[in-house]
């Protein structure tokens, strides 16, 4: 979240789409009723459901799974069309007056310098005009036909409300309604939310759901003020702290980029991760790269960092393509993997098409699961009549359980999805033998380095070497390890008070530079638990510690026209007063700046300024364009026929065979989680298993008629890939969308089902699923592929 | 609470009613505004954990509504039910089912085991399972089908509105884990209060007919309902206009008065004719003559 939870009291608009916060983030909505009772705030919802949320909504919308971008490019077509700008905000703060090269073009559902064989763009002019001083050239009066403007006006006009609801199936009638309420945010004295989540990230053009979002909430001059913003509402408890902590194949902590094996030195590496600024005066955050990585390294490396070694840089490995999980599994699949951890995952179940997840699981010499409970992956070997149909004897793979701790049988920080670092402590002891992660991979490292010692082995330096100095090198302490996360001052031993005090010269080791301040000599901030509200505007800074810096609301200089004046005095933020700067947050600028001299709100870019042309940044394209799923529903993209679904997703060898047709399997289906539940933990528990005891499909009237379905039948639903037989739930709630010119029906499908259930047990609807996921992130699209339904015979 | 706030109890009668002396203490209520409502079950499922409830899992019947019903092991149960309003558009409205302590309650009215329900000076009602005989009277004349019978001892059950966490000043734990503050819990007149406010600002937000769901048929509720439409409460699973039925109330205002009267006519007779008549002496040879009035019964013994 650019925002925070309790921020969401002061919007106007809150908009739901790509999520179900009602359902998924039930107490977290509960600040969304604060705004409608005490904010007059109205509640937008779009989803293919009429879901949880939608029945609290003033105004639902429905559309066909997968169409979000037109949705939101039509919609900025009618901001545009209908000057509901805030021109004030997109003048100073977007890039909406730089211009792009001449070279640069999009024509048919492509952009320029496509390559079809390898499915990857050159991105080479996917950039600004620049001047002598490689400084990108803009044209205030926006009236140069290559400037982002006239290029996003000139992209968008195509997305006319017939063209929108021919593509989403949403009507225009509901479609002019949501427009309109977002629409009324332009305003100084206005803002609108917008809350998301899996719904737009489970996409093959997921980043780019996201960025079409962010592309309204600019032309509204929504981020960076209260009650707006970009807000990303995170499922599993401190999934926003993996994410900081850099679990993903191509990260490091503090969102660093792991080298790969181009960048052969730590300079080469340097200068390709530090940006240059494109308009003079910028601050350019990034351009502290350097000091970030060291800082880093020598936390990693400790002593056995040193400028001569380039700071242990060699010993980081260089990656030569994504191994993201589904990459992984593949190679499996082609048995060039032998051994398996899974930590905090249960892969057979949250993995796509688990027919070939089963196969590739099965192909391994060993895994080793640790996890609290006893998942399904740790017995996806264990036939299970219908629901895990395998034939044990087939497989030989060793299975390893390490039992770990629960969150809360430990101590340490949980960093939720308003990026608050909240310190808790233990409320129990663990069962069994389990053990904290921290204490099962020390031991291991113990090991390993034991080994190496007595019997060597290929590069023994990065384990010989990892910083280990804890009290206990077999169980680190969660203090030790957010310590070391703070930073510390080698020549003083002092904890440090921000990442400002960062140096590239090895004289401060800092594990995640974005963490920094969060445990100073003060003592740790993140245990803090003060909640009074000064302001009355939701910010608290006495409670925990909100990264980065103690900042609860993102790029606020935003909240402030160029000369520090706020642009709504009801909701200041910041406010530059008798030459100084004064607010109730802290400012995402040096705040000895004066207003002119830091009116570049988004300070992590080169240009300083939101961006409506992203630049090279994404895989397919610089704007964002409707491309249909990878099962389209109608088979075909009414934009450009000839490019019908992202041109730029990764395609691995087979996959293409394992994708359905809409002559086979008509209905789109998208998967989702429950209240009830919680991803697969909770169908071992008795009290969420008596409110909703048991797997089901929803399916709308006209479709279960047509199929003889009653509400409660047993019914086969099937996908090119798998089939699953479940209860059916016919519901008014989905409705059939007419799309280029046909019927499409929805049918959803809950995922808290799996085999190895204490109290249900049912058949995982990753089953169905596809692997081929989004161009940038590789996440798989489980929110939008393709069905047949069937009655069945009950189980 | 205690003992001595019980104002009203089963199994007895208007001629001998039970202290009233604390009769002064604040009436207090649950305000459920199903126009807030998620439908997340949170107060379900935190119903169960303070109560100790554990119903059977069941299976799916069709509906996110589960289980399908109360029981004497599920004493509040989100309700789900799909409506289309005057406007052909859909509300998925959402309700809270539990007791509604009743301020005339019919379940304590059809109750002939003396002090199994009560009403506390508060206006909880509650049931002393000790001395419920599982008659099943309560179950019965329940206008809002609320107490269950357990198959397992035979005695009805309903939500206590937590009366052991009032007792210790606490909200009720449905209230408590509320996620959207759909419920609320506080004194009658507050309750009241901010029901007014809110029925005004969902008029001013288009929702002309919603209103409080508070009906006087008995005699008032202690969990009031802000609904969307108060036109239509049998949507929400609740009937229209809820009393308590009428042989019930005759059995507990015309019977069991008159019961009572005419046990303590019987014995006023009894001592009046003792006093002025004195002992009814037989005389000795007056059984012919009796005999003689009842011949045929006399020839059967």
């Amino acid at each position: 979240m650019t925002n925070h939870w309790i921020d969401i009291k002061n919007s106007n608009v809150v908009v739901i789409m790509g999520g179900n916060a009602a359902e998924a983030h039930p107490v977290g909505f509960g600040w969304v009723t604060e705004a409608m009772e005490h904010n007059n705030a109205k509640l937008v919802v779009v989803d293919p459901r009429y879901n949880r949320s939608a029945a609290l909504s003033d105004c639902y919308a429905p559309l066909r799974s997968g169409t979000d971008i037109a949705f939101l490019l039509g919609l900025s077509r009618y901001l545009i069309d209908t000057k509901q700008v805030n021109y004030d905000y997109v003048k100073a703060y977007t890039n909406a007056s730089y211009i792009v090269r001449e070279d640069f073009e999009f024509n048919e559902g492509l952009f320029s310098g496509f390559d079809e064989k390898s499915r990857t763009y050159d991105k080479e002019t996917w950039y600004y005009d620049l001047d002598e001083n490689g400084y990108a050239k803009v044209d205030e009066s926006f009236e140069h036909p290559r400037c982002v403007w006239n290029l996003l006006k000139q992209h968008v006009e195509r997305y006319d409300f017939e063209t929108v609801s021919n593509i989403t199936g949403t009507p225009v009638e509901d479609y002019e309604k949501v427009c309109a309420l977002i629409g009324s945010t332009h305003t100084h004295d206005k803002a609108a939310t917008f809350m998301y989540a899996l719904g737009w990230t489970h996409h093959t053009k997921g980043a780019q759901n996201i960025r079409s979002m962010a592309m309204v909430q600019l032309l509204l001059g929504n981020i960076g003020v209260l009650g707006g913003g970009v807000n990303a509402l995170r499922g599993h408890s401190n999934v926003q702290g993996a994410t900081d902590m850099g679990l993903l194949c191509q990260a490091l902590p503090g969102y660093l980029k792991l080298p790969n094996d181009k960048d052969t030195d730590l300079q080469t590496y340097l200068e390709h991760y530090t940006p240059k600024a494109l308009r003079p005066g910028q601050t350019n955050y990034w351009s502290n790269y350097p000091k970030f990585f060291i800082s880093q390294m020598k936390s990693f490396w400790g002593d056995n960092a040193t400028a001569a070694n380039s700071f242990g840089y060699d010993w980081l490995p260089k990656w030569d393509k994504q191994y993201d999980f589904t990459k992984h599994i593949d190679m499996m699949y082609h048995g060039e993997v032998n051994g398996y951890f899974i930590q905090g995952v249960n892969a057979i179940n949250s993995m796509p098409n688990r027919n070939k997840t089963l196969a590739a699981f099965s192909k391994l010499k060993f895994m080793v699961v640790m996890d609290p409970l006893a998942t399904e992956t740790s017995v996806f070997w264990q036939k299970d009549g219908e629901f895990n149909d395998v034939d044990p004897s087939q497989i030989q793979t060793q299975v390893f359980r390490l039992p770990t701790t629960l969150f809360a049988e430990e101590e340490g920080c949980i960093v939720n999805s308003g990026r608050w670092m909240q310190w808790h402590w233990k409320g129990a002891n663990a069962p069994g033998e389990s053990k904290p992660d921290a204490e099962i991979l020390s031991g291991i490292l113990m090991k390993l380095r034991a080994l190496y010692k007595e019997e060597g082995g290929v590069l023994p330096e990065p384990i010989q070497a990892a910083n280990w100095g804890y009290h206990d090198p077999y169980f680190p302490h969660g203090s030790e390890v957010a310590k070391e996360l703070n930073g510390i001052d080698l020549k003083t031993g002092k904890q440090l008070d921000s990442f400002s005090q960062l140096k590239d010269d090895g004289s401060t080791a800092c594990g995640c530079w974005i963490y920094s301040g969060s445990w100073t000599e003060e003592g740790n901030l993140m245990a803090r638990r003060d909640n009074s509200d000064p302001s009355g505007k939701g910010i608290t800074p006495g409670w925990a510690f909100s990264w980065p810096s103690n900042r609860r609301v993102l790029y606020n200089r935003a909240s402030c026209d160029v000369n520090g004046k706020p642009w709504d005095p009801k909701r200041t933020i910041l406010e530059w007063k008798h030459d100084k700067w004064h607010g109730i947050d802290q400012g995402d600028f040096n705040m000895k700046l004066t207003p002119q001299e830091s009116a570049h709100p988004f300070i992590m870019q080169q240009e300083g300024v939101g961006r409506f042309f992203a630049l090279k940044h994404l895989a397919e394209g610089p704007f964002p364009e409707h491309y249909e799923p990878m099962e389209s529903p109608i088979g075909t993209n009414p934009l450009h026929p000839k490019v019908v679904s992202n041109p730029a997703v990764r395609m691995l060898d087979g996959v293409a065979e394992t994708l359905g047709s809409h002559k086979e399997f008509p209905y789109v289906c998208t998967t989702y989680c429950m209240t009830e539940h919680f991803n697969f933990w909770t169908k071992h528990c008795r009290l969420a298993a008596i409110s909703m005891p048991e797997t089901f499909v929803e399916l709308d009237e006209v479709l279960a008629a047509a199929k003889g379905i009653n509400n409660g039948d047993w019914v086969t639903i099937s996908s090119k890939r798998g089939e699953l037989k479940t209860k059916a739930l016919v519901t008014k709630r989905l409705q059939p969308l007419k799309v280029h010119g046909q019927l499409v029906h929805t049918v959803g499908l809950p995922r808290h089902g799996g085999h190895n259930a204490l109290t249900r047990k049912s058949t995982s609807c990753n089953i169905l699923t596809t692997e081929v996921g989004d161009a940038n992130t590789q996440v798989p699209e489980f929110k939008a592929f393709l069905v047949n339904v069937t009655k069945a015979e009950a189980i | 609470m205690s003992a001595q706030d019980i104002i009203l109890s089963s199994g007895t009668s208007k001629l001998a009613p039970a202290a009233q002396v604390r009769k002064k203490l604040s009436k207090v209520a649950k305000l459920f505004d199903a126009t807030k409502c998620n439908g997340c079950k949170a107060c379900q499922v935190s119903c169960s954990e303070w109560n100790d409830l554990r119903a059977p899992i069941g299976e799916f019947t069709g509906s996110y509504q589960n289980p399908a019903d109360l029981s004497s092991e599920c004493w509040t149960l989100m309700k789900f039910n799909e409506v289309t309003d005057e406007k052909d558009k859909l509300r998925w409205q959402f309700t809270h089912t539990a007791c509604m302590h009743c301020d005339d309650p019919a379940c304590l009215t059809a109750c002939s085991t003396k002090d199994a329900i009560v009403k506390h000076a508060n206006g909880i009602v509650d049931f002393d399972s000790d001395k419920c005989i599982g008659c099943g009277y309560c179950v019965t004349a329940c206008p809002f089908d609320v107490p269950k019978l357990d198959t397992v001892d035979q005695k009805a059950y309903k939500c206590t509105m937590c009366s052991d966490r009032l007792q210790v000043g606490q909200e009720p734990s449905c209230v408590k884990s509320c996620t959207t503050g759909a419920l609320k819990f506080g004194t009658r007149e507050d309750m009241l209060f901010i029901a007014d406010l809110r029925i005004k600002q969902l008029h001013e937000k288009g929702f002309t007919k919603a209103g409080l769901y508070n009906p006087q048929g008995v005699g008032g509720t202690g969990m009031m309902m802000i609904l969307h439409d108060i036109d239509d409460p049998q949507s929400y699973g609740l009937p229209a206009d809820p009393k308590t039925s009428l042989p019930i109330k005759l059995w507990q205002d015309v019977v069991k008065p008159l019961g009572a009267a005419g046990i303590m006519a019987t014995v006023a007779v009894a001592c009046l004719h003792r006093i002025t008549v004195g002992r009814n002496l037989v005389e000795e040879d007056e059984p012919a003559a009796f005999d003689h009035s009842h011949p045929s019964k006399s020839d059967k013994e």
